[in-house]
């Protein structure tokens, strides 16, 4: 066992005035891996995101990623690390283009000064429209991230996470609000995106996660349930205990 | 053909300039360069040039509010250092030993002599030299308005808290000025400055020449002030102000470019302060409290805090308006400049910026157009714009 992980999650716990949302927990995750992690309302699954992107510390355990240390960071260098997060509500900034929003997050010209000498070279033109031709939304990229629609700004989203080049990509619900269409697209694309690079999913929809996990993770009140396929968890009775409950 | 074109020029001159924004900027530069010092008298043109040293705080506050988000009831703590800092210089050339041979300590600025002072304080003795007070004048509020970033802002304090900080540092700083009278002045300030390097600031003709080194100084600070928010700065600020976790998971380092901006705006304040002392000629506490820094977002407010020459016209408006009130009725200008700024914010939350100029232009436009000198037919038909000047947006 010696094997060294993408990304180490080790007996991490997180108590917020003595309620540990999180409680004791390890994940390993690794390369050209889409791993979903699932769980009733309050298993701690943002939670766990939040820790592993550096918005909340955990009270003990530890998280590695490429083997540094991530606990001690804060959020924008975990990002620089290569670890992108997207967030359970889409979050654009809706008052600027597609193009603009993808600028926006593309690697470069970090600082406040490197930002205002900040120029739209090739390159970045290239990137851009690069990007936005895989997120489906080429012929989009002069509109307001404002106007499209809430499956889209999902997809934008995913777009700014893709032109950092990142390692491990965080999407929390990717496919909430999205129609029966764009989820099959959205598979698409994570299949596609996920080569190089590993893919953590937090989702509720159970057939999406069936499509494109080749791992699962069911987390409960914080806690590590059960792991596998997404068949064998589904025959687990701890699993289907605490989905269909008491 | 050539003939048609020679014919067109004005038209397309006209076209070039009406482009974005081009036009308002200069507008506002006919206005000030020229209206103002053609129309008003010596002493009307100096009260101009005295609302205009406001326009620069209002300047920073749009960049650091109205981008960035980040609203600071304190921006009158950097106008007055500034101000603090020129103050100093012109004091110390004003007290010269043989002017002051009077004072039981000659050599000293007066308001030491009577607080029983016999010696310049230390920190005093570097404002003899002008070029330490040019570099003082911006570095003192920015490394103040860098202390106060940093502390609060690595420590995610924002909004309403942030504002009721910063109000505090404009309390304190006012409250330390009155309160170290033999240093600082006290609450009468520090008043009776006379030369600049022997150049009498207070004739007519050096409040003239004052007046047009303010009117370019905020001009630069205008046009410095566009580059930045046409730049990804420009943008990143505004997503900050709106979606401020967005940008932290995008690796931007929320709080150092809130710094930054802060730090800006505090220096850019810090330009105003010390060209008021020079055309007004003394600084006192009562620019750098609470009331002052509140008048000054108003302005900003009222011009609209989005654009850069709302600022401008905001710090005239309001500030013309404090003057015409509190001359004739001085018990109403409070009540005024309160209701003035709750119809900005339930009215119009862009201020005179977010009126519908646009049309006003296009109407202005075909009404010049209609009287420009009549064109040929394959002119006009080739009329499409003969610069380059960037349709998509700027992108190049």
């Amino acid at each position: 066992m010696n094997h060294e992980y993408l990304l180490s999650v080790d007996g991490v716990t997180v108590s917020f005035d003595g309620f540990k949302a999180v409680d004791n927990l390890s994940l390993y995750v690794d390369k050209d891996e889409i791993r979903a992690i699932i769980g009733p309302n309050g298993a701690g699954k943002t939670t766990l995101l939040d820790i592993i992107s550096g918005k909340t510390r955990p009270t003990s355990g530890s998280v590695s990623f490429k083997g540094a240390e991530l606990t001690k960071l804060r959020e924008h260098e975990v990002v620089r690390k290569g670890i992108g997060r997207k967030f359970q509500t889409p979050s654009v900034y809706e008052s600027l283009t597609v193009f603009e929003n993808l600028e926006m997050s593309y690697p470069k010209g970090r600082n406040a000064f490197g930002a205002w000498a900040f120029k739209r070279s090739k390159a970045v033109i290239e990137k851009v429209e690069e990007i936005a031709e895989l997120i489906y939304l080429k012929d989009r990229i002069e509109d307001m991230a404002g106007v499209l629609s809430h499956g889209q700004k999902q997809w934008l989203e995913i777009g700014m996470l893709l032109i950092q080049n990142p390692d491990l990509m965080m999407l929390d619900e990717p496919v909430a609000g999205m129609s029966v269409g764009e989820r099959e697209k959205t598979a698409e694309l994570l299949k596609l995106l996920v080569e190089g690079r590993a893919v953590i999913v937090v989702e509720h929809d159970m057939e999406f996660v069936k499509r494109i996990a080749d791992k699962v993770t069911v987390l409960h009140q914080g806690k590590w349930l059960a792991e596998g396929s997404m068949a064998t968890v589904q025959q687990d009775p701890k699993v289907i205990e605490v989905y269909i409950g008491h | 053909m050539s003939k048609n074109e020679t014919a067109s020029l004005p038209a397309r001159a006209l076209k070039e300039l009406m482009q974005g924004d081009r036009v308002y900027l200069l507008l506002l530069a006919v206005l000030i360069l020229i209206v103002f010092p053609a129309t008003l008298s010596v002493f009307r043109l100096a009260l101009v040039g005295k609302y205009l040293t406001y326009s620069f705080v209002a300047l920073g506050l749009v960049l650091c509010w109205g981008y960035g988000g980040i609203l600071s009831l304190g921006q009158g703590v950097f106008f007055g250092l500034g101000g603090y800092c020129m103050a100093m210089f012109l004091k110390l050339e004003a007290s010269d030993p043989k002017s002051t041979s009077i004072q039981s300590t000659p050599g000293i600025p007066d308001f030491m002599d009577w607080n029983q002072l016999t010696e310049l304080p230390a920190y005093w003795i570097p404002f003899k030299s002008l070029a330490f007070t040019l570099i003082a004048i911006p570095l003192v509020p920015g490394l103040l308005a860098l202390i106060i970033g940093l502390a609060m802002f690595k420590r995610r304090v924002g909004g309403v808290y942030f504002a009721i900080i910063t109000q505090a540092v404009a309390a304190i700083l006012s409250i330390l000025i009155i309160g170290q009278q033999g240093y600082t002045g006290g609450v009468n300030g520090i008043t009776d400055l006379k030369t600049l390097l022997g150049w009498d600031i207070r004739e007519d003709s050096a409040k003239l020449v004052l007046y047009y080194v303010n009117a370019g100084l905020l001009f630069g600070v205008v046009l410095i002030g566009r580059h930045l928010l046409a730049s990804k700065l420009g943008r990143l600020l505004m997503a900050m102000r709106d979606r401020e976790d967005r940008v932290r998971f995008s690796g931007y380092d929320v709080a150092q470019l809130k710094t930054f901006v802060f730090v800006a705006a505090a220096m850019i304040s810090s330009i105003g302060g010390a060209m008021f002392t020079l055309q007004v000629g003394f600084m006192s506490p009562s620019f750098v409290g609470i009331e002052p820094s509140i008048e000054m977002v108003i302005a900003a407010a009222v011009g609209g805090r989005g654009s850069l020459l709302g600022a401008v016209y905001g710090a005239l408006i309001v500030n013309f308006g404090k003057t015409f009130f509190s001359e004739r009725f001085p018990e109403l200008w409070l009540f005024l400049i309160g209701s003035l700024f709750i119809a900005v914010v339930m009215v119009f939350p862009n201020g005179l910026a977010g009126l519908d100029w646009a049309a006003l232009k296009r109407r202005t436009l075909s009404v010049v157009q209609k009287l420009l000198p009549k064109r040929g037919h394959e002119s006009s038909a080739s009329e499409p714009a003969p610069t380059p000047a960037a349709p998509n947006g700027g992108r190049s």
